[in-house]
Order: C-alpha cells, then structure tokens, then sequence
C-alpha cells in the first residue's frame, strides 16, 4: 500500500467540514451540528450541536453543544438538503412532549417485546436476552 | 485490498446498502475507502416511513463497520474476473504486493 492511500478517509470527508451535518449513531440518537473535525477512524468534532428525537411524524430538540464522537459508534453522516428540510411533513414539538411520547413507545416497545418472549418461551424457544436494541 | 479494488470499479453505479439496523439505503456510489466507508449521493431510503430522520438528507456517508449487505447491479460485475483476481491475490506474496 502507498502510504499516500492510507488517509483515504479524509478524501471522503473533507468536503463536510464546516457544514450541517445529521449524525446518527449506533445508541440510535441522531444528532445534528457543525462538523469541524475528523480522522481515519470517523471519530468526529461536532459544534452546536442539538439531539433531535423522532417519534411518528414528529420531532424534538434538545440543545448539546460540543460533541467529540468515537468513530466505532458512527453509524452514518448525512449533510443535510436546506430546501428540502423546509418542506419536511414533520412538526417539531416542544422537548417535553417528545421526551414524554418517546418514553411511552419505548414502554409499549418493552411491553410488547416481554409478551413476545413469553410466548417464544412457552413453546420452546431460547429467548436471547441480548440488550435491547444493540444490533451491531 | 480486492474487494477495495472492486469497489472502486463500482463508483458512479446505483446501489443499495442494508445496514445492520435494517436501515437501507440506495443511492449512487460516490467513494470508497480501504475500510469500506461508502459515499452515497442522491439517496433514497427504501422504507422511508420508518426513518423520518433521512427526509432532510441529500448524501451520506456511511462507515464500513456498520454495513451488512451492499446490493450491487449485476451487469456490472464480472464475477470471473472476480475470481481470477482473488486467485492472483493468493498466489501473489503478500510483500510483492506492496
């Protein structure tokens, strides 16, 4: 390998530096910031950045600040379209309701998958306990 | 470094990634690193319902780590030369390669 290869990465992102970006991670929170910084490992500099949380057809956003994320929990980047986030079908509602929506779906999510389990359970099935939600 | 190198014939062609959190996403390939980060453009989640976060977002970049299937056009790939490329590989000591 030329060494001038190695650093690859960099050639793909540099071009997002400075701008709005949509991060998701692997936890599944999305945040939205200013990239500043990054390496070969996807390890991020992120600057005024909220946490927006998505329920059904709706949003909320906390605010964060600096963010410097470890690049092993980087799912994705997406730079985000202006115009296309105006016309966006999704309201944003105030942090509390979202906080309070979201817990109510992750209640029924447990709840549905507790039943599940009985069920797999009583006919015989190992039910893996992994935790919730960690598919990678 | 062959699959890299396939990879890199494939830039400029439709594809779709499935991630591993079932997230899938296709979009034509733009770049592709040694660890197999993917550059997508112009993408289009296919079962965008369930992702409502991915509306906003014109390109992407996705990490290598994360993926689990990258479904490609078929005309596109020679598979024989795949596997002639894959036997050179093994035949060729690794120091000859660098």
């Amino acid at each position: 390998m030329d060494s001038f290869q190695i650093f690859t990465t960099s050639t793909s992102l540099v071009d997002s530096v400075d701008k709005k970006l949509l991060v998701v991670l692997r936890d599944g929170r999305k945040l939205i910031g200013i990239l500043r910084s990054f390496d070969q490992f996807a390890n991020l500099v992120l600057q005024d950045t909220i946490e927006r949380i998505y329920v059904g057809d709706a949003y909320g956003d906390i605010p964060r600040g600096i963010f410097i994320i470890r690049g092993e929990n980087v799912v994705l980047l997406g730079e985000i379209d202006l115009d296309k986030e105006d016309e966006s079908p999704l309201r944003e509602v105030p942090v509390e309701e979202i906080l309070q929506v979201q817990r109510e779906e992750m209640e029924l999510r447990v709840k549905r998958e507790k039943i599940k389990n009985r069920m797999l359970s009583d006919q015989g099935f190992s039910v893996d306990q992994a935790e919730f939600g960690d598919l990678y | 470094m062959l699959f890299y190198s396939f990879f890199k014939t494939l830039v400029g062609q439709p594809v779709t990634v499935e991630l591993k959190n079932d997230l899938a996403i296709t979009g034509v390939l733009v770049s592709v690193d040694q660890f197999l980060n993917i550059k997508l453009d112009n993408i289009k989640v296919v079962d965008e319902e369930r992702y409502p976060h991915m509306l906003a977002v014109k390109n992407c970049f996705i990490r290598g780590s994360v993926v689990r299937y990258v479904q490609l056009p078929a005309p596109s790939v020679d598979t024989a030369l795949l596997q002639d490329a894959a036997r050179r590989e093994r035949q060729q000591p690794a120091a000859a390669r660098r």
